[in-house]
């Protein structure tokens, strides 16, 4: 009889492949964080390009010396739920906060993104209604899917055509829908036709939600992600989003202009069974919301270092993907190059995410690069050309 | 031709560029075990079959099905339910 762990044996042949291909994939630690874009990794000195630090935040001293007082003030932890003891009044700043800059009704804080993303598609949603999701969608997505009990259809990545013509099928049976899209997609950058998506739903009577986790604060004359920028903010029901990027913490957020959005605390699961977000993080969001708001200049530099990795990389002849954004990923058909170009980025003091299929589109290796506010000229210009280092070797043939 | 008839030819047929070149399949092969479809083939063999039939297949039917004849099944209950 096989063993309870024979399920995992094509995990384990593809973890023996990447300690022979990029054998420093399994020691990623970082033992000393230098600044929200520097870090020593195995002894080495290295300049973060894999991060979601997108305004780099996280070594705000305004952030930190908020998440210190809260600490000191509050303790380390709520240790509860926020419908027990866990609501204190940092929570319901922030969740007031969050509802002023969307300009919304309603908002209200999870305790991570995927917690979010978890509790609005697993309630809002149930029997006999039905997800239409962007088949690029991010796991916490695919996962809040399939804790609730709707029927979950993908359409076509960035494809509003494919989008209505599902509409159209599921027309007469008279039920609600719910459209999933991102801001920004997490593995390539690329932007979801927003227009065209908030056109279609409107036609049909559906309802929309956008997760702008890596758009808020990158896109939009004001930051508040792709349905700002595409001008179409009155058309989508829910945002989502995260703390843990361009805020520089952890947690989530749901708005929205349905009052009902306050019921939803009392029917979802991920929002009761799980304890709320410590005070140093609640108070880190807030000072960092402000200065999302207050300081679009970083929203600037962020897309001026974005375009130069991204033109950068273009000319060097990597597949990157679509459109420039903070998150430039280099694809490869062929996993092995991927990991010699990952390993001598890392041996050249350049860390980068390797990311594997299945978590990528159409099958793809992608070297996943995300660059920060806080990047200066010299450390672009260096990830810049290690790059081009690195495609030297592998044109030549070497592995560094 | 029968309507199960028809689907399970359409499905073979879908199935071919997603398999190694002379690979035997029929109703009862399994779509992982014998065949080693990974989620990426999945979605592939389930958009071209949604294409193929104007159909949408959700993904709740997928964990039920194991064999061509599960999905040509689950397929069937869509025409049905229409």
């Amino acid at each position: 009889m096989m063993t309870i762990f024979e399920k995992f044996r094509p995990l384990a042949e593809t973890r023996q492949e990447l300690q022979k291909n990029a054998s420093n994939f399994f020691n990623v630690v970082m033992e000393e964080i230098i600044s929200g874009t520097e870090a020593v990794v195995n002894g080495r000195r290295m300049i973060l390009a894999g991060s979601n630090n997108y305004l780099g935040l996280s070594f705000d001293s305004d952030c930190i010396e908020a998440a210190c007082h809260a600490a000191r003030q509050q303790g380390t932890g709520t240790t509860g739920s926020r419908m027990a003891n866990g609501t204190f009044s940092g929570h319901v700043a922030l969740e007031q906060e969050l509802a002023e800059y969307f300009d919304r009704q309603r908002a209200i804080v999870f305790s991570t993104g995927y917690v979010a993303n978890l509790a609005i598609l697993s309630t809002v949603v149930g029997p006999g209604e039905v997800i239409l999701l962007d088949a690029d969608c991010h796991a916490s997505i695919y996962d809040g899917c399939r804790l609730g009990g709707a029927e979950v259809i993908r359409f076509r990545h960035n494809d509003a055509e494919d989008l209505e013509k599902r509409l159209g099928r599921l027309e007469k049976r008279k039920t609600n829908v719910l459209v999933v899209a991102e801001g920004l997609y997490s593995m390539l950058g690329d932007r979801a036709p927003l227009a065209d998506i908030v056109a279609v739903k409107q036609k049909y009577g559906a309802y929309l939600m956008v997760d702008e986790a890596h758009s808020l604060g990158v896109l939009g004359d004001n930051g508040r992600g792709l349905a700002e920028e595409a001008g179409v903010e009155d058309g989508v029901d829910f945002v989502v989003g995260t703390f843990s990027k361009s805020l520089g913490a952890i947690g989530g957020f749901c708005v929205s202009n349905h009052p009902e959005l306050d019921l939803v605390r009392y029917a979802s699961r991920p929002y009761v069974f799980t304890a709320s977000s410590s005070p140093s993080i609640i108070a880190s969001t807030r000072q960092a919301l402000r200065i999302l708001r207050t300081r679009p200049e970083l929203r600037r530099q962020l897309w001026e270092n974005a375009n130069l990795l991204y033109q950068h990389l273009q000319e060097l002849d990597f597949n990157v993907g679509p459109e420039a954004s903070p998150i430039v990923a280099a694809r490869h058909e062929n996993k092995e190059d991927a990991f010699v170009l990952w390993s001598a980025l890392l041996q050249r003091g350049v860390y980068v995410n390797l990311v594997l299929p299945p978590a990528t589109p159409d099958g793809h290796t992608l070297l996943r690069c995300s660059v920060s506010a806080a990047h200066t000229r010299e450390q672009m210009e260096h990830i810049c050309e290690t790059f081009t280092a690195v495609r030297e070797l592998t044109a030549m043939g070497q592995t560094a | 031709m029968q309507l199960k008839e028809k689907i399970t030819k359409e499905v073979i047929e879908i199935l071919r560029p997603l398999i190694p070149e002379g690979q035997q399949v029929n109703a009862e092969t399994d779509l992982v075990a014998d065949l080693g479809l990974d989620s990426l083939k999945v979605m592939k063999m389930v958009e071209t079959v949604e294409d193929s039939f104007d159909i949408s297949i959700p993904l709740n039917i997928l964990p039920d099905v194991r064999t061509v004849s599960d999905f040509v099944l689950e397929i069937q209950k869509l025409f049905e339910d229409e």
